[in-house]
């Protein structure tokens, strides 16, 4: 018990940390780096509440592949160590009292939160317990028969995602020739082919 | 204090929530730090779902935090692209030369 | 054949004006004459008509109005005053029409012009046949409306544009009165019927009425209204200053309208009201008081012009004034008998003014005239029988007319009887004064003209002088001729009940007692004045001038017209000016445009870009935007709890 309690605020502390130093960090290689760290201790959190599927998942796929993405395209692009301009601290009184303000809200909502006591009876899809089944075996239970639309919807998502970034940022050699079928396909005998009457022993001419 | 209940974890995902707005706004460098604020929120937002989930003895918040996720991914795939190819056109991604929607 | 004699030259008018382009000058020219002509015969036929037979004749043409309690009928009332009336429109008009086509030869709008002649003759003869209030009013509108075209012929001048406007203006002022007086005659009489209206005269007498809140005698309060809008039409000292610069118009204009006929349709209305202004004796006190002064007013003025045709104008103004006056102490028959001989030879002295402009190329001060008197002989000659008459010399018509009205004016015995006497012999002294001075300026003396011009005068052609025989004939032998029948014996036959003159008020039966004193002082005076003007012009040259120069302030007085346009200007002009603009430039502009379009079109404009600096471009900036959204919308939610 007090082992989790220990965790729990070690995960917490290190998740709130790494995102704080995800915005003020002065090299971006280092925010994304941070980013990986919150995922982790994200991760970890997710294991202590019992969704091990989706701490997996999320490091698999968020720090695996999202944020390596981020490493790629920071390592990319030809960014600058930028200090932190004299504008921005204009805007952080503002900003950090409006943050503090919708923390504060935050806060309260949750403090005062009540869960009505039939809520058993509301789920709509009840937990099995822990011992008969493993999170991942309850999940796919559940992804593959009442949500298959939205599953599906999701492997959708993805491969217009792809194809949209391929599109974005494809970018055509200029130094190459290549066939257009089309072209070739659409071509008409009238802007081709030419007939020269041509008389006899003069030749085609010029 | 020990006891960690649902509160404890809707604090933390505040928090990081809050923190990722303040990554939108105040960062004055490069847009690339909006995108990774965006993917606290929603980290944040995830971190909720599987807290109720687990309070109310529900899968649903996990399937549907697992598809939060997967649109995150896809979300984020985009917007780096479209990232590049401004970078290629405009040779800059810093934020306070991004105001050509200017009104 | 009344109806003829009215409606004649409205036909004529719409043929010249419409057609004009069609017919051509010469077409329109014929056209317009030869209904004028035929016009003037019918109405010397139905003169004599006229005559013969014992009541006034009415013709009803049409209904115009039958609403409530207003019944109006378009109609011809036929008795002697419209009869007289009708003569000397008629014939007036046609000899002006005749000369005008010699006058306006050269001119490029000849149809349209004699079209306005014809269109202002049609509405003066409506003036004169009406039967009630309305129809008399519609004619008076009607000829104050041919005043302006006519006035602003010349429309691209200036000069003539603002005299056409200030022409209709100052009338419009007079017009208010006179309507105001139709208001009050309906008010009291409840009808418009000049019949109707005469009969229950008589019980009116005592009736009083409310106005802006005193209580005045109705009677007296309507003919002082009406005699406002005779004021205005008729240039009596006031609401005078439109005549002067109505001398703007070209001349025959001047002859037709501003000396023989409009001018005097203000003492045909007294005359023809005299029924009711017989019962409200305070209200002729008022007309003759205001003739007298205007009398003498204008015979100052007229002294000190230089131009040709302001000498005539003023003294038409003040021959007007004669006529009022001798309306004032209720001879009526008095003041039509110098309308009648005052047409002929005003309209003499006007076009034969005209016939000297023509001579002279368009030269109107008569500072650049002289030696004229042997080059255009029949013109001066015709400007002598033309002032003898208004001058008032025995056997010329204005001698007859004059000497009755100034005789009834002395008989009448009236405190305002006397004083206008008293005005008129003085004013006739001024009279032959100027107009001496108008003849041996403009005929004798060295030549004060441009060689240019001198080269080119010229008698007048026959058909600009043919009118003028005709009118000088009337200047000769109306007087004579029809004295008998307006002032004489004869006077109660002739006007029937055409005027009424109530037994206590008859000055001119008073006036047959004068003594031989008072009959032969307005010739004397006349023949003062004759000497004067040979004395000062032709003798001793010398004397205006220096006389001017001793007494420079009365003489720029009277040079400046007692100085009535600068006190009108100063005082109603410019505040009316002033308010137009203000209201312009301020209610219209600042206050209604400024909330209005403009206000509304700019503050959203304003708005516009305010609003527009919120998209900054920076998408920090937007996500901020939300933020504070989602903080207010938690706020609202929260905050009930």
């Amino acid at each position: 018990m007090i082992l989790s309690a220990i965790m729990f605020y070690l995960f917490a502390a290190v998740a709130v940390a790494s995102g704080v130093m995800v915005v003020t960090a002065r090299n971006p290689v280092h925010s994304v780096l941070f980013l990986i760290l919150a995922f982790f201790n994200a991760a970890g959190l997710f294991v202590l509440m019992g969704a091990e599927f989706l701490a997996m998942i999320l490091v698999i796929v968020y720090v695996g592949a999202v944020a390596v993405l981020f490493l790629f395209v920071v390592m990319m692009l030809d960014i600058d160590f930028a200090q932190l301009r004299a504008g921005a601290a204009r805007y952080l009184p503002v900003g950090l009292l409006v943050g503090v303000i919708l923390l504060a809200e935050l806060v309260l909502v949750f403090g005062s939160w009540a869960i009505t006591p039939n809520v058993a009876r509301l789920a709509a899809a009840p937990t099995p317990a822990a011992t008969a089944v493993t999170n991942t075996r309850a999940l796919g239970d559940l992804i593959y028969t009442q949500y298959i639309f939205a599953f599906q919807t999701a492997g959708l998502i993805l491969l217009v995602a792809m194809i949209g970034a391929i599109v974005l940022t494809l970018r055509q050699r200029t130094d190459t020739r290549r066939q257009s079928v089309t072209e070739q396909l659409s071509r008409q005998r009238s802007e081709t082919v030419e007939v020269v009457k041509v008389p006899v022993g003069q030749g085609v001419g010029d | 204090m020990l006891q960690i209940g649902l509160a404890h974890y809707l604090t933390v995902a505040a928090i990081l929530f809050t923190l990722g707005i303040f990554g939108i706004f105040l960062n004055r460098k490069n847009v690339i730090i909006i995108m990774m604020s965006i993917e606290l929120m929603l980290l944040a937002v995830n971190i909720n779902f599987v807290a109720f989930s687990t309070v109310l003895n529900d899968l649903v918040g996990q399937i549907f935090a697992m598809f939060v996720l997967t649109v995150a991914a896809a979300e984020a795939a985009i917007g780096l692209a479209i990232l590049v190819v401004y970078f290629r056109n405009r040779g800059t991604i810093r934020v306070e030369d991004i105001r050509m929607m200017r009104g | 054949m009344a109806a003829l004699v009215v409606f004649l030259p409205l036909v004529a008018a719409a043929i010249a004006g419409f057609f004009g382009r069609a017919i051509g000058d010469r077409g329109a020219q014929v056209v317009t004459c030869g209904a004028l002509v035929l016009s003037a015969i019918f109405g010397i036929l139905v003169f004599r008509h006229i005559m013969g037979q014992s009541a006034p004749h009415i013709e009803p043409l049409l209904t115009w109005i039958a609403a409530g309690g207003v019944d109006v009928e378009w109609s011809l009332r036929l008795d002697t005053l419209s009869g007289v009336m009708i003569l000397v429109v008629t014939v007036v008009s046609a000899m002006v029409h005749i000369y005008s086509v010699g006058y306006m030869a050269h001119d490029h709008f000849i149809p349209r012009f004699m079209a306005y002649l014809s269109l202002f003759t049609f509405f003066m003869l409506a003036l004169v046949t009406a039967n009630d209030f309305v129809q008399l009013f519609f004619g008076w509108e009607g000829v104050g409306l041919a005043s302006y075209l006519l006035i602003g012929f010349w429309y691209d001048r200036a000069s003539a544009d603002a005299a056409a406007i200030k022409a209709f203006v100052v009338n419009r002022i007079g017009d208010f009165g006179f309507a105001l007086g139709i208001f009050a005659v309906f008010v009291i009489f409840g009808s418009l019927d000049f019949d109707t209206v005469f009969g229950k005269a008589p019980a009116a007498t005592h009736t009083v009425m409310n106005f802006l809140g005193w209580q005045v005698p109705a009677l007296t309060l309507a003919c002082i209204l009406l005699f406002v809008g005779a004021m205005g039409k008729s240039a009596q000292i006031g609401l005078h200053t439109w005549l002067p610069d109505a001398m703007e118009g070209p001349t025959p204009v001047s002859a037709l309208i501003h000396a023989a006929t409009m001018v005097t349709a203000g003492v045909y209305m007294v005359a023809r009201l005299s029924p009711m202004f017989e019962y409200a004796p305070m209200a002729l006190a008022v007309v003759g008081v205001i003739g007298g002064t205007t009398a003498v007013f204008a015979a100052s003025v007229g002294m000190a012009q230089n131009d040709i045709k302001r000498v005539i104008a003023y003294s038409t103004c003040s021959q007007l004034g004669y006529m009022f006056f001798a309306a004032g102490v209720s001879a009526y028959g008095a003041a039509m008998f110098h309308l009648f001989t005052h047409a002929f030879f005003k309209a003499l002295l006007f076009l034969g003014a005209g016939s000297v402009i023509h001579a002279m190329s368009g030269e109107q001060d008569m500072r650049r005239m002289g030696a004229l008197w042997k080059k255009i002989p029949i013109t001066y000659v015709l400007m002598w029988i033309g002032s003898l008459s208004l001058a008032g010399i025995p056997f010329f018509a204005g001698f007859y007319s004059k000497d009755s009205i100034l005789a009834a004016a002395w008989a009448s015995g009236t405190a305002v009887g006397r004083y206008s006497f008293c005005l008129g012999i003085f004013t006739a002294f001024l009279t032959a004064f100027y107009s001496w001075r108008l003849i041996i300026m403009t005929f004798h003396g060295p030549s004060r003209a441009d060689h240019e011009v001198e080269h080119h005068i010229h008698e007048s052609p026959w058909v600009m002088l043919l009118p003028l025989f005709v009118l000088a004939a009337g200047a000769i032998a109306a007087g004579y001729l029809a004295d008998n029948f307006f002032v004489g014996e004869g006077r109660v036959e002739f006007w029937k009940s055409a005027i009424l003159v109530l037994p206590q008020h008859d000055a001119i039966a008073a006036s047959e007692h004068n003594s031989l004193l008072i009959d032969y002082l307005p010739l004397i005076a006349g023949v003062l004045g004759i000497g004067l003007a040979y004395v000062c012009y032709m003798l001793r040259p010398g004397i205006p001038a220096a006389v001017a120069m001793h007494f420079r302030a009365l003489y720029l007085f009277l040079l400046n017209k007692w100085y009535f346009d600068e006190l009108y200007d100063r005082l109603f002009v410019r505040s009316a000016f002033s308010l137009g603009e203000g209201l312009w430039k301020t209610g219209d502009g600042t206050l209604i445009d400024g909330l209005g379009p403009d206000g509304i079109s700019a503050a959203t404009r304003e708005l516009a870009r305010e609003a527009s600096k919120l998209q900054t471009g920076y998408v920090y900036h937007y996500a901020f935007a939300m933020l504070i959204g989602v903080v207010a919308l938690i706020s609202w939610y929260l905050i009930p709890r």
